[in-house]
């Protein structure tokens, strides 16, 4: 029975997972030569729905606050700066990213992985979460930063389409990015620089999506929540960039040979289920274990697109560069998008990837995601009649995580749906004879 | 003669049962988990065999549960307590379709099918909050004994409304509500009522389906 058995670990490493540190390590190495010997001019924004294009064209180099702080609680050293947060006034309720990062900024910007640069430019892409404009007013309040707020309409119309004044409204503030970027640098834009960098983002994004219509095969060739998370960083700090299309080629590669060879992330795929909200990062492995050990692979995620939605059709387009970002930063990224868009998004993946299942993992300090998660869960179950579960803890406190609380649940839910697979099996096998 | 058991390893109490082939219960044994899960499971079968007069190779099947249930290492499989009491309630009662589960530190809703298959659960949230903790507490609270404040409780005519089901918070809830010249029985039905509010929104949630069977310490 597989309810005794050894968790299964997944161990692949192909030459995607070297290029990855490779590529990751140039990365927070740019980061550390420019906070320790000034080599360069940092520019802080958030993940979702961001102009990196812009950041790129002027050889800003793009910091988000959001990489070092999940990279922090990864590293399992994210506490003592939340702690720090919480003494200089910071709600046990806050975003803990909002106060891992606030702990580590005001500090000595020292991490395992990199020294933090001081920002240039403080990009504050307001997109769907308004912890977002707080925190990074925070940070312009205690550095000499410039800041400046894109204020991106939310996607409030039920056909989660902007209407063209939003997409003029958010390209008139690129423009003034632009100028801002333009006194900082002491540049001004190269616009052809500005397309091709924008074309690599469209090549890139394509290739990203064309991966993750992979995991519609049976078995999975990755774990599209756990196994995603390899491929996200690439997606975000190197988008826009030649090393990071080089990134998407290989593990295209890679995976395709996967499918080829009919090898999934475990020994057996018994389980195929979607999974909503972002992970307990400081627990990763531990709640990945916990699948695991039922065959249970994910074979979509939510989180792997709040950085941009590119499955379903959108592409940047490089003969309108400041329209596309303007439309990425609207419309193709989770963040932004309304609940009914949230839940059809999550209703294909269920039907398209062939889904047994829907998991929500509810993050307590974060609203943006777990607003709404309730009635998620009911609609799911009760409307659709897809099993849903849904289990909490935190994307980076680690004291909001009790794994025999956890362990019970996911148990208990493997447990019916397994009850449910001998049964189908057993009235299949009984109409057969 | 072959046997089964079950053995339940609790946060606080180890529970074992022994059935025989009629499914009749032949044996049973309640003891403190303490600090060894692994022995607490041990001891719990042990003492149910010793009880019993049974041998142990004439037990041929061992199922733990519980949050201790991977600690029965001598068991033949593990199954989580929820699906258990889903098969328990509709094994004893088969037009069970909802089960409301209070323990002392989990309230549960299960759906269950025909045949006590679950069909959906939800749980209280990480905190004890209205759970058999906050019972406990509250009779600490009183000072009486846990056993007695359901029957006071019944006599109360005019419940208070409790703005908590916090269990840390409920004590001064009490004592505050004394300082005010309330009633015991008052008090205490006011408690009852908060729990049972709690776990009416709580069970909502699967969607409460006649017949309902409780299960739990509480
Ligand atoms: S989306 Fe959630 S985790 Fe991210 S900043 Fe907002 S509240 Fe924090």
């Amino acid at each position: 029975m597989a309810k005794t058995a050894e968790a299964n670990k997944t161990n692949y490493q192909g030459q995607m997972h070297l290029l990855q540190k490779e590529l990751m390590g140039n990365y927070f190495n740019q980061m550390t030569r420019a906070a320790e010997h000034g080599e360069g001019k940092a520019a802080y924004m958030l993940i979702s729905g961001n102009p990196v294009e812009l950041m790129l064209a002027f050889d800003l180099i793009p910091v988000y606050p959001e990489i070092n702080a999940l990279q922090l609680a990864v590293k399992k050293v994210a506490l003592p700066f939340i702690q720090k947060a919480e003494e200089i006034g910071y709600s046990m309720d806050n975003c803990a990213y909002v106060k891992a990062d606030v702990g580590l900024f005001l500090g000595d910007r020292k991490t395992p992985f990199a020294t933090i640069p001081l920002p240039a430019l403080i990009l504050c892409n307001y997109v769907g979460c308004n912890v977002y404009l707080q925190w990074f007013e925070h940070l312009a309040e205690y550095c000499d930063g410039t800041l400046y707020n894109l204020d991106i309409p939310f996607m409030r119309d039920p056909s989660g389409k902007p209407t063209a004044a939003d997409v003029t409204y958010v390209v008139r503030q690129l423009e003034e990015v632009i100028e801002i970027c333009e006194k900082i640098t002491g540049k001004k834009l190269d616009y052809a620089k500005l397309k091709r960098i924008v074309a690599l983002s469209g090549e890139t994004g394509e290739i990203w999506s064309r991966i993750k219509g992979l995991t519609k095969n049976v078995p999975s060739p990755f774990d599209s929540y756990f196994d995603s998370v390899t491929m996200m960083a690439p997606l975000y700090c190197l988008r826009g960039t030649e090393g990071g299309l080089k990134f998407f080629e290989t593990a295209l590669k890679e995976m395709q040979e996967k499918v080829d060879m009919g090898q999934g992330p475990l020994p057996e795929e018994r389980f195929r289920f979607v999974i909503e909200g972002p992970p307990p990062w400081p627990y990763l492995r531990t709640f990945r274990d916990l699948f695991s050990k039922w065959g249970a692979v994910a074979v979509a995620s939510t989180y792997s697109t709040v950085g941009g939605l590119w499955e379903f059709g959108f592409k940047h387009d490089s003969n309108r560069p400041l329209e596309s970002i303007a439309s990425h930063m609207l419309e193709w990224n989770l963040t932004n998008r309304n609940f009914l868009q949230r839940y059809e998004q999550i209703r294909r993946y269920v039907e398209e990837w062939s889904a047994d299942a829907l998991v929500i993992h509810s993050v307590k300090s974060c609203r943006l995601f777990s607003a709404g998660q309730g009635d998620m869960r009911e609609y799911f179950t009760k409307e659709l009649g897809i099993p849903t579960l849904l289990v909490e803890s935190d994307i980076e406190d680690p004291r909001y995580f009790s794994e025999a609380q956890m362990k019970n649940r996911i148990d208990a839910f493997f447990e019916s749906l397994e009850h449910k697979k001998i049964v189908r099996g057993a009235a299949a096998a009984g109409g057969a004879t | 003669m072959i046997y089964a058991a079950g053995i339940d390893v609790g946060s606080t109490q180890t529970k074992s049962v022994i059935v025989n082939d009629k499914l009749e219960i032949v044996a049973r044994s309640l003891i403190d988990t303490g600090a060894n899960v692994t022995k607490a499971g041990e001891r719990g079968f042990t003492d149910a065999l010793k009880a019993s007069g049974i041998r142990r190779e004439e037990v041929v099947y061992v199922v733990g549960t519980g949050y201790g249930r991977y600690k029965v290492t001598f068991g033949d499989t593990q199954i989580t307590e929820i699906s258990c009491h889903a098969k328990g309630a509709s094994y004893l009662f088969p037009a069970t379709r909802t089960v409301i589960d209070m323990g002392g530190q989990d309230a549960k809703g299960i759906k269950v099918g025909e045949g006590g298959d679950v069909k959906d659960f939800v749980m209280n949230d990480k905190c004890a909050a209205g759970t058999g903790r906050f019972l406990a507490q509250a009779a600490e609270a009183l000072a009486l004994p846990l056993d007695d404040i359901g029957e006071i409780s019944l006599k109360a005519k005019n419940p208070v409304r409790l703005t908590t089901v916090c269990t840390v918070f409920v004590e001064s809830d009490i004592i505050s509500y004394l300082a005010q010249g309330k009633k015991i029985e008052d008090i205490l039905g006011g408690v009852h009522s908060a729990i049972a509010a709690r776990t009416i929104s709580l069970v909502r949630r699967v969607g409460i389906e006649a017949e309902v069977t409780f299960t739990g310490g509480v």
